[in-house]
């Protein structure tokens, strides 16, 4: 869509056409005190050139890779991206299209979303999901709205190893609403303690993120049966889809919404955005599932076609009354998803997430050689957290100056958690790469 | 879409604004939605109802009925206790469209106020109130 700005001569033969003498008059409906007297609070206009050359500053100041070596996850993952991905998506059918008003009309758009659709649900084991959503912690926070529309009960239970900020982004959802979150702690193993669990009765939900924020794998299918015990729904997060490579998947642990983010699976970290949001749940709640959901079906003459379905609990059809009023379907990103799965394939997504979890593995043998303690000794994936000696940051600002980023420091989400960091290791880390940390570290 | 002489508006029901009817069965109310309403919605795919045991005011929504093109509210047509509902519409929704006076009910209801069903419309202020919508 190209941005057109209006001339004067436009705004002035407008306004005749409406028959008003000014823009002010425009807005004579809009009350007195709601209209900004004085002009916007911006900088002054500079060039083409300029912002150009501002921009480019800007950009310089971060660390980014490859110029970087990021051994940091924490919700934002390096991934290769294939260039098959790249180049479909560049295509002007993709980039351009904009969300089908007049849905049937746009059969590719459909397509598009139902493929994603599909192998959403295929890789978390799921039995529906829905054309996605924002982010993570928007999936998150959707999946808990849901929850409690399902049990009509009123609080959830999380725990305190969803990623940090997805739960602030689920106190600013549940803030208006009256319904109560309890953060459930951590255990010394680097896992949910759950054991409060039975003590809570009317619980909607009770929502862990596996592999946890702490890289550690939650044993999902005890967790599920102690929330389904006390009558709650069990929401399973993820910021890391690329563990169900390896790992079983949200759906035969019992999940009955799994959501997250899909960053992860072809999506450039960007300085962390746009994301995508996915969700799926079971079959039988699929009428209390947030946002758009595109169906197959078959047209008069038997073939194959694509529609939207339940539409009716959408916001432009439900108003206030929808499943939700704060959602989307980030359809470029859910495209971009899809042709990365589809790009890997089976055996290719079972072969990236092993090399994951095998380089990691590596790291932290490496590290635990030194003598460094590693902090939680559950099970990972592809992070996990390290505890630094004292005078570490001295170590660790050494590193940024050539240019390794040695993961991040946990200190500010958990206080108690002094020195210790968060590492990834990716595919995109070589042998050399992981050497020369651990090399970097102890010297 | 039906002419308003096709309806089938039985006699013995009471009516509301919000098209529901109700039927006085003993010291319970049986509540459905009426010919006009599910001919309006068209093909009926989905009826959501309140938890048995549930206490609602007259005018207060207790449930949702979904068809292919719009998503209706339910209104109590009496304050009350939700005595039973009908578990056929969870795989069976299309009853409300073939029989919405007799497996298309949607739950019963012991009322609060007995008094309260004088206040509902007869077949023919109901009719009447069809004609002016027209």
């Amino acid at each position: 869509m190209r941005y057109l700005p209006h001339t004067w001569e436009d705004i002035k033969s407008m306004l005749e056409v409406v028959g008003v003498e000014s823009l002010d008059g425009l807005f004579s409906t809009v009350p007195e005190g709601c209209r900004l007297k004085e002009p916007l609070s911006l900088p002054e206009p500079i060039t083409e050139w300029e912002l150009n050359y501002r921009m480019a500053g800007l950009a310089a100041s971060m660390g980014a890779p490859p110029e970087y070596r990021m051994f940091t996850g924490a919700g934002s993952y390096e991934h290769h991206i294939p260039a098959s991905v790249s180049y479909l998506l560049s295509r002007s059918e993709f980039v351009t299209s904009y969300t089908p008003y007049q849905p049937e009309m746009s059969q590719g758009t459909l397509q598009g979303i139902y493929e994603y659709q599909t192998l959403t649900a295929r890789l978390l084991g799921m039995e529906v999901a829905n054309a996605s959503l924002y982010d993570g912690a928007s999936a998150l926070a959707e999946a808990l709205l849901m929850s409690i529309r399902i049990t009509r009960r009123k609080q959830v239970a999380i725990s305190t190893l969803i990623h940090p900020l997805y739960r602030q982004v689920v106190q600013t959802y549940f803030a208006p609403t009256g319904f109560s979150i309890i953060e459930l702690p951590y255990l010394q193993n680097g896992k949910t303690d759950v054991s409060m669990l039975g003590a809570l009765d009317d619980l909607a939900a009770v929502a862990v993120q596996s592999p946890n924020f702490f890289g550690c794998i939650e044993e999902l299918m005890s967790i599920g049966h102690k929330a389904h015990e006390s009558g709650a729904l069990f929401v399973t997060a993820f910021t890391e889809p690329l563990a169900y490579g390896l790992l079983k998947n949200p759906g035969s642990q019992g999940a009955d919404i799994a959501c997250g983010e899909g960053q992860s699976l072809g999506i450039p970290q960007s300085f962390g955005g746009p994301g995508l949001g996915m969700l799926a749940s079971r079959m039988k709640y699929v009428r209390n599932m947030p946002g758009r959901l595109v169906g197959e079906t078959v047209d008069l003459d038997g073939k194959r076609g694509f529609v939207l379905t339940l539409a009716t609990r959408e916001q432009h059809i439900r108003r206030e009354k929808a499943t939700s009023n704060i959602c989307t379907n980030n359809s470029l990103c859910a495209l971009t998803v899809a042709m990365y799965m589809a790009s890997l394939g089976g055996g290719g997504f079972r072969e990236l997430s092993r090399i994951n979890y095998d380089k990691c593995e590596y790291l932290k043998a490496q590290l635990k050689e030194t003598g460094l303690e590693i902090s939680f000794e559950s099970p990972t994936f592809n992070e996990f957290v390290v505890e630094f000696p004292v005078d570490f940051e001295k170590t660790y600002a050494r590193l940024l100056r050539k240019k390794i980023v040695e993961g991040i420091p946990l200190v500010s989400y958990y206080p108690e958690l002094v020195r210790h960091y968060l590492l990834c290791v990716t595919e995109t880390k070589t042998k050399e790469d992981v050497d020369t940390l651990v090399q970097e570290v102890t010297s | 879409m039906k002419e308003i002489g096709e309806l089938n508006l039985p006699d013995d029901l009471r009516y509301t604004e919000s098209h529901e009817w109700v039927k006085t069965e003993g010291d319970r109310v049986r509540v459905g939605i009426s010919d006009y309403a599910q001919d309006q919605l068209g093909d009926i795919v989905f009826v959501e109802v309140p938890q048995v045991g549930n206490t609602f005011e007259k005018g207060q929504e207790f449930g949702t009925v979904e068809s292919v093109k719009a998503v209706a509210e339910l209104y109590m047509p009496l304050g009350g206790e939700i005595f039973s509902v009908n578990r056929g519409l969870e795989d069976s929704p299309e009853l409300v469209n073939k029989n919405p006076y007799g497996d298309g009910w949607m739950i019963e209801i012991k009322p609060s106020d007995a008094g309260e069903l004088e206040t509902l419309m007869t077949r023919e202020r109901y009719l009447k109130m069809l004609k002016e919508i027209e």
